[in-house]
């Protein structure tokens, strides 16, 4: 039996994910702000044997997330899996230009989910056992000017998930942070990614499935962005500066 | 680093596409109109498995629906299942095969999709059994440029529903498919497959077994002549009567990069051909397989498109009707065989008499071969006439999906019916094949 809540549902990366777990054993509590296209993937998930339920909330309104999780327990009993993937790719030369909008994504990438995984976390502590995958992003790993507001974010989200995970160990919780690279998905559609480096979301799936099952702490997706990023991390500062990646 | 270029199958002709995608049934009117407001006119694409350039845009623009790939019911009972266009058939398959349940018909790749199946009415290797893809369609939603959501089928709509069926993606953006399912017991096929020294043989060998099993297909040596001009392997199969239900999860290996040049050519095509009759011993060889091996082996070599080089290829399928078709089939084999190009894999199978509910469908009673030729411009088009005036006299006909070629005034007499899905195109919509064969 395999009991999973997912936040941002209708991300493609989390209905790769909810499809490659769907099954006869299978019940699926589904958060995202769009009841249609959620109803869509509940319909998916049924007809794959799963049982679906959905939820429509907005992740930036924090003070509907404690009824979310009420409501998800209720729904699942016990929860297996939680799976935190929502999340907009920010316009960064628009938020240059604006500090409500440089704002508003860091509380949608960032903020949201650490308030959200302050609730559940002392759920699935009580619960001691359980795995927390959460979609953090390369681009959390070193602050560059194509994309540093979504960046600062996701570096909030993985720092926040290396203590976390520190925390939860101890009880028997596992917390796993997915940093994806090139994904292709809707997010990414209007970007001219290198083949090459794009990964798919059934990939990212297949990875984080892996990932759960054996406890790894960071998952790079696909795997070469491990290495990429460390060379990324690696180029001292005065040159970077002079870089526009 | 440059992303990739959309291109047809074949990669020829070369006329990069535009992708704008769509990942919501909700959002596809929205988004036809702006595509369709900016460029003129756009096509809808899903996996892009279309040889040639009936899957591109006239616009150079395309609708990509491949995100529409959610089920949106499945009775497991009946095996009657609803989904979206944009669903691969591999993706059907890893769901319906566990539970029992097989395509009622399969073309020979899973990569298409099935908003792909229905607009080009798909055939396999059952074709004499169960007629063509669009024969299992029950309903389908179409979403019109000017008409809105509408649900078609043989009683609802029926005028769009047979324009559809082989409609190559004009009439409207198939949003949902409804179809049933093929029940099964096992996921292996028990194969059986049989040399055959020429093209009598073959004949002898079609008439012997194909009333008798579900699927029947022949690989033939396109470069023999003489006497043994028509030779291959005529391969049957079956579902098999019990055994386990498991979806394929092979490991598949990938062309990694295109090579400058096409790695098909005269003295690798020889030598292919004659290790592949030769492999096969003289007796009928027996043997359990899984589906994917049976249906799809090009699928297991990713990209296996990429042989052909930057030139890319052409697939040639024609269909000849019963009578003359042992003629006619020798008749361009010995072409083939003279311009010794041709292709690995040139198959040859017999269609039945079923008929589609399909304006546009291909198949006719009689022979289909197909094969693939690597893009030489002069060369081609000196062989593909010859072959083209073979097929015109023979009352045959050449097929939408996997062409590059044909001439206008040919498709308008194999196709007598194209005035009637010509009347029922979305106005928003139009491929570069449709005003090659039609406004030209």
């Amino acid at each position: 039996m395999k009991r999973v809540l997912i936040v941002g549902a209708t991300s493609a990366m989390a209905e790769a994910c909810a499809r490659h777990w769907a099954g006869p054993d299978s019940r699926f509590f589904l958060v995202a702000r769009n009841g249609v296209h959620l109803g869509q993937i509940a319909d998916d998930l049924a007809a794959r044997g799963a049982v679906a339920e959905s939820y429509v909330m907005d992740a930036n309104i924090i003070d509907d997330h404690a009824a979310m999780l009420d409501a998800a327990q209720k729904m699942l009993g016990a929860i297996d899996i939680v799976l935190i993937a929502h999340g907009t790719l920010a316009d960064q030369q628009a938020c240059q230009k604006s500090v409500a909008q440089t704002l508003a994504e860091i509380n949608t990438n960032g903020v949201s989910t650490v308030a959200l995984l302050t609730l559940i976390a002392n759920v699935m502590e009580r619960q001691g056992r359980g795995s927390i995958v959460v979609i953090s992003s390369v681009a959390g790993d070193r602050g560059r000017p194509s994309n540093y507001v979504y960046g600062a974010a996701k570096a909030m989200v993985s720092a926040f998930c290396d203590g976390m995970r520190a925390r939860l160990f101890k009880v028997g919780v596992h917390l796993v942070t997915v940093k994806p690279g090139f994904v292709d998905t809707p997010m990414t559609a209007g970007l001219n990614l290198p083949k090459l480096l794009t990964a798919s979301t059934a990939q990212v799936a297949r990875d984080i499935d892996s990932a759960i099952a054996r406890k790894k702490e960071v998952l790079y997706t696909a795997w070469y962005w491990r290495w990429i990023m460390l060379i990324i991390k690696m180029i001292p500062a005065p040159i970077f500066k002079k870089l526009s990646l | 680093m440059k992303g990739k270029e959309i291109l047809p199958w074949g990669n020829y002709p070369y006329h990069p596409q535009r992708a704008h995608a769509v990942d919501w049934r909700d959002e596809i009117a929205s988004r036809l109109a702006q595509v369709a407001d900016q460029c003129g006119s756009t096509l809808p694409f899903g996996a892009g498995r279309s040889y040639g350039d009936s899957c591109l845009a006239a616009s150079d623009n395309l609708l990509a629906l491949r995100g529409l790939k959610r089920i949106i019911a499945a009775d497991w009972a009946s095996g009657v299942l609803r989904a979206e266009a944009g669903i691969t058939l591999e993706e059907i398959l890893q769901v319906a095969v566990p539970r029992g349940w097989f395509l009622p018909v399969t073309p020979g790749t899973k990569y298409a999709t099935l908003g792909g199946a229905i607009a080009n009415d798909v055939h396999g290797k059952n074709h004499h059994r169960r007629g063509t893809f669009g024969a299992h369609i029950s309903r389908f939603g179409l979403l019109r440029s000017d008409r809105g959501l509408l649900e078609c089928s043989a009683h609802e709509n029926a005028d769009l529903f047979t324009a559809t069926i082989g409609g190559l993606g004009l009439t409207g953006i198939v949003v949902w498919v409804e179809f049933s399912l093929l029940p099964i017991r096992s996921s292996r096929i028990a194969s059986t497959s049989m040399r055959f020294n020429n093209l009598d043989e073959f004949f002898a060998l079609s008439n012997e077994y194909d009333h008798e099993r579900e699927y029947t297909v022949a690989w033939i040596d396109c470069l023999a002549r003489g006497k043994a001009l028509g030779r291959g392997i005529y391969t049957v199969g079956e579902h098999a009567a019990d055994g386990i239900l498991a979806s394929a999860a092979k490991k598949k290996i990938t062309v990694p990069v295109m090579p400058p040049f096409s790695l098909v050519n005269g003295p690798s095509l020889k030598a292919f051909n004659i290790l592949y009759y030769r492999r096969q011993p003289a007796t009928p060889v027996n043997a359990l397989v899984d589906y994917d091996s049976f249906f799809y082996p090009l699928d297991g070599i990713l990209q296996w498109n990429r042989i052909y080089g930057p030139r890319g290829f052409q697939q040639y399928q024609c269909v000849v009707p019963e009578t003359d078709a042992r003629a006619v089939v020798r008749a361009l084999l010995e072409i083939i065989g003279r311009s010794n190009s041709g292709s690995f894999l040139a198959v040859l199978k017999r269609c039945g008499a079923q008929r589609s509910p399909g304006l546009l469908s291909f198949p006719l009673a009689g022979v289909s071969l197909a094969l693939d030729f690597p893009q030489r411009d002069a060369g081609n088009a000196k062989l593909f006439e010859q072959m083209d005036r073979i097929i015109r006299d023979a009352n045959g006909r050449l097929y939408p999906a996997k062409d590059a070629h044909m001439s206008g005034a040919d498709f308008r007499r194999f196709y007598p019916n194209w005035q009637q899905v010509d009347a029922l195109r979305d106005p928003s919509l139009l491929s570069r094949f449709w005003q090659r064969v039609t406004q030209v």
